[in-house]
């Protein structure tokens, strides 16, 4: 009589070949460990920036100078930068392998998240650490108070 | 015989007849598939997706600091107009979505009664949400169209 074999549950795709790091895992957890952060993360950003004070129509230059004075919204932003980045890239990673069935269509949006997603990055950083809260040359009503006491 | 297998199925004959499988006459659903489970994972990709585009401006427009202060202050004065306050808006809704029914998925992979509460789960995402939203809406429509 004919019979269907079925491999034993959890027995690994193949036995030769096998992968000493899980890639795919560590996105999995990645995207749940930084969820918890960035849920704390994002609704701090949200509140400072939209809630507290004047909300939205307080944000300007002297505003981000003010902010980035104090190294802990330094820190905050970098990690909300890399932790938001990376997330919101690995997820759309995920959508274009659920919806591009085309082979060199999905490489092609892999590689354009992966390119544009490294150069945000190091733009966004550099950004933050080489950041000039008082240029020379700008009216000083744009500039944050701090930058009078010095010139 | 492979050892490494579970074991076998017979093959469908007199002896076997194939199970009868009927479609409820009512769509029941699974945890993934019809129903709150699979509107709940709709919802968190349009609103992933949507967050996904705004934070790729976001981070260029922030960047303009590095220009000049009043190329900064030329964009983020746009921020400021009604139409793109209703923008933030919609990004609040939907950032508030994403992250309550994110922190549902968790617990429901984490958490070992995760999946058996995962609707009631979330009716609280959704409460939470409103009370979120109820807190915000108001403050920020008074900041951009002032009162």
């Amino acid at each position: 009589m004919a019979s269907v074999t079925i491999d034993a549950p959890r027995s690994s795709r193949s036995n030769g070949s096998k992968r000493s790091v899980n890639l795919e895992k560590w996105g999995w957890i990645y995207m749940r460990a930084s969820g918890v952060v960035l849920v704390a993360l994002i609704f701090g950003h949200l509140f400072v920036n939209l809630v507290s004070g004047d909300g939205v129509q307080a944000i300007d230059f002297a505003f981000v100078a003010g902010k980035w004075a104090d190294p802990f919204w330094v820190v905050w932003d970098t990690a909300l930068l890399w932790l938001a980045l990376i997330h919101g890239a690995n997820g759309m990673r995920t959508i274009v392998n659920d919806y591009a069935t085309n082979a060199l269509l999905r490489k092609t949006f892999t590689g354009a998240l992966a390119v544009s997603t490294a150069v945000l990055l190091i733009l966004g950083t550099l950004v933050i650490f080489t950041f000039d809260p008082c240029p020379a040359g700008t009216a000083a009503d744009l500039l944050p108070s701090f930058c009078a006491a010095g010139q | 015989m492979s050892e490494k297998s579970a074991g076998t199925l017979a093959a469908p004959g007199p002896k076997n007849p194939l199970p009868r499988i009927r479609a409820p006459k009512v769509p029941t659903g699974t945890l993934y598939r019809g129903n709150i489970g699979m509107w709940s994972w709709v919802l968190h990709r349009i609103t992933g997706v949507s967050i996904f585009f705004f934070l790729l401006v976001h981070i260029l427009d922030t960047a303009l600091v590095r220009v000049s202060p009043e190329a900064y202050n030329a964009v983020i004065n746009t921020y400021k107009t009604p139409i793109m306050g209703l923008g933030e808006l919609a990004l609040v809704v939907a950032i508030g979505f994403h992250a309550l029914n994110g922190l549902r998925i968790i617990l429901i992979d984490f958490w070992s009664v995760g999946p058996k509460y995962h609707k009631l789960m979330f009716v609280v995402v959704i409460l939470l949400w409103v009370v979120l939203l109820a807190g915000f809406v108001p403050r920020h429509l008074m900041h951009v169209f002032g009162g």
